[in-house]
């Protein structure tokens, strides 16, 4: 039973006594209505010419109910969205240190780029002629992309990085398959410490996991692998760095370890802003890698998406790769779209997210080979700069001992204390940051796993570890009264997840409003 | 009193005669948190001991409600729908799950009585 | 390097402080043999302003939809997005904010998300909608996964009608989870009999309208035919700009919903991101797959929002989670709101209108072009032409001419005796200019 959960109810503390403003409103912390509260339904923000009269051809189609949608006119439209974009933190604000998340610095150059009419206008099935350019820039991308990890080939179509570990590991099924083995290695070896999304991709293509543990330094040894592999396993998913922020020391004799006993080895990449210029996944035995582009390569994660999620091959690997993907003969390229030869075949409608590819070239042309290396050795740096900052105040599950792009805490520190990881989180958004990442890993006890990114100058770097003894110090002194009631400086309260979670309301409906 | 077996995944079986009453216990519904949804086998499914037989879930997590013996379904507690939160409240009485009659009454023998489960709890702290 | 804040000095102060003599101490876990000691073998970094030629070249190469006769189409539409939708996209708050883990700052992208959700539902007329999935495919694709899931049958039957791509998408899905797919014969004319392939063994039977072909499809008696074996019944559509005029998925019996919605709010975009649309019966809810946002209260009582029933999720049931997505498509979901709160109903319903009337001219203009057969008898924006001579070629040749003419067949289904249809798209764009130079590029081209 997972009793690793957080507390989901508010509490029942009163409310902040505060005066009250009479259109609930505090100056620039404006309240904004439903677009169904406000909007009307003959009000449109598109002005377009009735057509003239003609005879419909819909086959006696046509809808007869109404919709339901409201309109709004452009000035009421802008007013509704900038009100609500009020309302978020974003990296453009502040800092956003969550672990495995890689909340960097989203150049606009990135978003000029993507714009370009001859990247955002153009349809994935016009003729290929007219399309030269952008398939010069997919196989431009899928170079750098090969070079930095060493590897053979990549599958450009994965959607997002879940969706890249569905390529992968299909690649790694159809590879199996091809050798007579389908029906006896049906095993993927998995750590506790793993992604929620390593276990579901691998049930998703029937696989299913064999959970292997890390060991008391936090990374997964040899032996532990060699334990659990056998006839049966068709291979390991690691993250690398793993989810606790350190590099699996014994990553190349698993690899070697797995590879003798028949099977593949994906690698998780979610981390792979920490070895950009350091180390190639390729080096180290990786068979299928997927990248996200929105983490290490800087597409903006849009509150919450779209992604991206190449995925590079190894050699024995490459032949099973999905399509489209693009080849060049000359200086002409082409699209092979439809799945010959051991290819497993198509896994999405079109060529990929060629939107985040634009932005992800363009972050990567920007840095260069040099600048790429300084980033990964920035992000490193700062992650370390934090620990050093608050390892002394704070409580290391591991040790304190250099950690990679992020660095992981635990709640030890909080003991007998009556405060939980969540309430220094809440605390910390009356600071005015965005909180780490809280109760992940699930291996660690109130984990708390922070990651600054290359992009924090030292003086945001300076401001945040003083914020978090201060915090700290704060608790240590008794003064913990107060964290249960934040954050109170929010545009909300803590929010009742359980109530929402147990009458679940999850549209507008015309009938009863719950009014604030 | 009616005479109550635990297993050590914390699920309860309160057995009259040759069928039980099943949920899961205070220590478990303390551990989840606020209880928010309970999946519930079909009345008539057959159960095997130490199957999954049902799931509880709270906001942040799910997880498996095993049978405690084998059998089958005869009964489920259908206001749990309406009402997940009796889990939390009164989890012996009307946050019951389902009742089961037994197929093998002799592997009650393989469970905790009252005391022995206070003492297995000792150990979990 | 202009994104890097840290100087030299800096630099080293901090690796003093961290207690580190070199930043290659931090990397020492890392086996010496493996450690990169040459730069990667690629360029240097560039000024913005050589990033922006270097792109803007390759760029250059294309045809921009804008910049010619356009009738392309087939899951994937030019549409006009007004200049105020992708101004509001790109406020920081929403362009660079992540996943709404922490609701109390992150108001606006829940709120989004929500009135996100109404509209789905409401465009569908179904119950309830996700926070969106990645595209109209993959919903597709998820939306078997969870037909398998409610109906703990195997088979999905998918119609003639449905998006070659789409249908590649699930068989492929299929083939790895041991799941079983029978696909009808491809179907121009909409004339196909899926009834007789339904009994109590399918799962789901999943159906695109308008169809790839371009017709309308009338899915009522198919939904019954489901039903009376307990199958469920998948109206999957690739134009979201056809729900402003025809019936909803949900008022002909629908009971998931899957479609692509990047006709509203999101540009072309070579193919992605997109918008995965995604809607259910409410019965269904705890088996929908993707982000859910809902409505609670906060601790002083006023409304909110959050994500939730987030127990279905991967990082959550893991092994067990209705699927492996963490991602979704939050900002085109974001673009597609903004731009439907701006047309309205009124507004939608005249987009469609224009659409549909602009097709039928268009429809009326190639009957007369000899050798050319429109083959629908109903369309809504797009239907199949019939020409004489290989499609493909004329395609190109019509290209060559400056007119992006529409997707040979043959393009999708190679080898499968339509190599002498394409198919054409005509949407609120297009002119009456457009039109002539499409019959004109057609009649020069098929001669």
């Amino acid at each position: 039973m997972n009793n690793q959960g957080r507390p989901t109810a508010t509490d029942t503390a009163p409310p902040r006594a505060a005066k009250k403003t009479f259109t609930t409103n505090r100056a620039l912390q404006l309240e904004e209505p439903l677009i169904f509260e406000h909007g009307r339904p003959d009000v449109t923000g598109v002005d377009l010419d009735e057509p003239e009269t003609f005879a419909s051809r819909l086959g006696g189609l046509e809808r007869e109910e109404t919709i339901g949608l409201p309109g709004l006119s452009e000035p009421e439209a802008l007013r509704h969205y900038v009100r609500l974009s009020q309302k978020n933190y974003s990296i453009d604000a502040g800092i956003y240190p969550l672990g495995s998340c890689t909340m960097k610095h989203n150049p606009r150059i990135n978003e000029a780029m993507a714009r370009l009419p001859g990247f955002a206008d153009i349809h994935p099935l016009q003729p290929q002629s007219t399309v030269q350019g952008a398939l010069e820039l997919i196989d431009t991308l899928a170079h750098w992309l090969m070079e930095m990890t060493g590897t053979h080939a990549v599958a450009m179509p994965p959607k997002a990085g879940a969706h890249g570990e569905l390529c992968g590991l299909m690649a790694i099924r159809a590879a199996i398959d091809a050798r007579g083995e389908a029906s006896t290695r049906k095993i993927v070896l998995a750590p506790d410490s793993a992604h929620g999304t390593n276990p579901a991709t691998a049930a998703m293509v029937g696989f299913s996991v064999r959970s292997i543990p890390a060991g008391a330094d936090g990374v997964v040894a040899v032996e532990s692998v060699r334990a659990a592999l056998g006839p049966d396993v068709a291979a390991i998913m690691l993250t690398n760095p793993n989810t606790c922020g350190l590099f699996e020391r014994d990553i190349v004799q698993i690899a070697e370890a797995v590879r003798e006993a028949g099977g593949y080895f994906y690698c998780d990449g979610a981390n792979f802003n920490a070895l950009m210029g350091k180390a190639r996944p390729g080096d180290l035995g990786v068979d299928a890698m997927h990248i996200n582009l929105h983490k290490t390569f800087s597409t903006p994660h849009g509150g919450g998406g779209p992604g991206a999620g190449p995925v590079v091959l190894s050699e024995r690997l490459a032949p099973f790769a999905p399509v489209p993907f693009v080849v060049r003969n000359n200086d002409a390229y082409a699209l092979r779209e439809q799945a010959s030869g051991q290819s497993f075949g198509r896994m999405t409608a079109f060529h990929g997210q060629m939107g985040m590819f634009v932005r992800a070239l363009s972050f990567m042309l920007s840095h260069g080979s040099d600048g790429l290396r300084q980033a990964s050795e920035d992000a490193v740096l700062n992650a370390n700069y934090i620990r050093a900052g608050l390892a002394d105040i704070l409580s290391s599950p591991f040790g304190d001992r250099p950690c990679m792009h992020e660095v992981l805490f635990d709640d030890k520190w909080l003991d007998g204390t009556g405060l939980t990881m969540l309430d220094i989180a809440k605390a910390l958004i009356d600071e005015g940051f965005h909180p780490m990442t809280m109760y992940f890993p699930l291996v660690v006890h109130g984990a708390m796993l922070i990651e600054p990114t290359e992009s924090e100058s030292l003086a945001s770097l300076n401001l945040f570890i003083a914020t978090v003894r201060d915090v700290a110090f704060r608790i240590q002194r008794g003064e913990t009264e107060a964290f249960h009631a934040a954050p109170i400086f929010a545009p909300r309260q803590r929010l009742d997840e359980t109530r929402a979670a147990r009458n679940p309301v999850l549209r507008w409906t015309a009938r009863k409003p719950i009014r604030g | 009193m009616a005479n109550i077996r635990y297993t050590r995944d914390h699920e309860y079986i309160a057995i009259d005669g040759e069928a039980g009453t099943v949920g899961i216990t205070d220590h478990a519904q303390k551990a989840l948190g606020d209880i928010v949804y309970v999946e519930l086998p079909a009345v008539g499914a057959i159960v095997a001991r130490a199957e999954q037989a049902a799931v509880v879930e709270s906001v942040k997590a799910a997880s498996d409600v095993f049978a405690p013996v084998s059998g089958e379904v005869i009964a489920i507690n259908s206001a749990l729908e309406k009402q997940p939160g009796a889990v939390n409240e009164d989890p012996l009485g009307n946050g019951w799950f389902y009742r089961l009659q037994l197929s093998n009454p002799s592997e009650l023998e393989g469970l905790m009585d009252e005391a022995a489960y206070a003492a297995y709890l000792e150990t979990l702290d | 390097m202009r994104f890097l804040p840290h100087t030299h000095e800096e630099r080293l102060d901090m690796l003093g402080a961290v207690g580190a003599p070199t930043i290659d101490s931090l990397f020492a876990a890392i086996p010496v043999d493996k450690r990169l000691t040459q730069p990667l073998n690629l360029p240097r970094g560039k000024s913005e302003a050589e990033v922006a030629r270097a792109l803007g070249r390759m760029a250059a190469k294309n045809t921009a939809a804008d910049t010619v006769p356009f009738f392309v189409g087939c899951g994937a539409y030019k549409h006009h997005i007004p200049a105020s939708v992708d101004h509001l996209i790109q406020r920081s708050e929403f362009l660079t904010s992540y996943t709404p883990y922490q609701p109390e700052i992150a108001q606006g992208t829940l709120q989004v998300l929500f009135e996100f959700q109404t509209q789905t539902a409401m465009l569908t007329g179904m119950e309830v909608a996700n926070a969106s999935m990645y595209d109209g495919s993959t919903a597709a694709v998820e939306a078997v996964l969870m037909a398998h899931r409610i109906s703990r049958r195997r088979k999905a039957v998918l119609s003639g009608g449905l998006h070659p791509h789409y249908a590649q998408a699930i068989q492929t899905m299929s083939q790895m989870a041991g799941d079983e797919v029978v696909s009808m014969p491809w179907d121009v004319h909409a004339s196909e009999d899926i009834s007789a392939q339904i009994d109590a063994s399918v799962s789901c039977v999943v159906a695109q309208t308008p169809d790839v072909w371009g017709n309308p499809r009338d899915l009522t008696e198919l939904a019954n035919a489901c039903h009376r074996h307990g199958a469920l019944l998948i109206v999957v559509f690739t134009e979201a700009v056809s729900l402003g005029l025809l019936r909803a998925p949900g008022a002909i019996g629908a009971d998931i919903v899957a479609g692509e919605g990047q006709s509203i709010g999101t540009a072309l975009n070579f193919g992605g991101p997109y918008l995965g649309l995604f809607a259910a019966r409410q019965t269904h809810v705890r088996q929908m797959p993707g982000r859910l946002a809902g409505e609670t209260k906060d601790a002083a009582g006023r409304r909110g929002f959050v994500l939730t029933l987030s127990t279905r999720e991967q990082h959550i049931r893991r092994e067990k989670a209705t699927s492996n997505i963490c991602t979704n498509s939050g900002l085109c979901a974001l673009a597609f709101s903004i731009h439907l709160s701006l047309l309205g109903e009124v507004g939608l319903r005249r987009l469609a209108r224009v659409n549909h009337a602009n097709a039928v001219k268009l429809a009326d203009m190639l009957a007369r072009v000899p050798n050319v057969d429109v083959l629908n008898r109903s369309f809504f924006n797009e239907f199949t032409l019939r020409v004489k001579g290989d499609a493909a070629a004329i395609v190109e040749r019509m290209a060559a001419r400056g007119v992006l003419g529409g997707v040979p067949v043959s393009r999708l289904l190679p080898n499968a005796g339509f190599d002498n249809l394409i198919l054409v798209a005509n949407t609120e764009v297009n002119t009456d200019d457009d039109r002539a130079a499409l019959v004109a590029a057609l009649e020069g081209a098929a001669s």
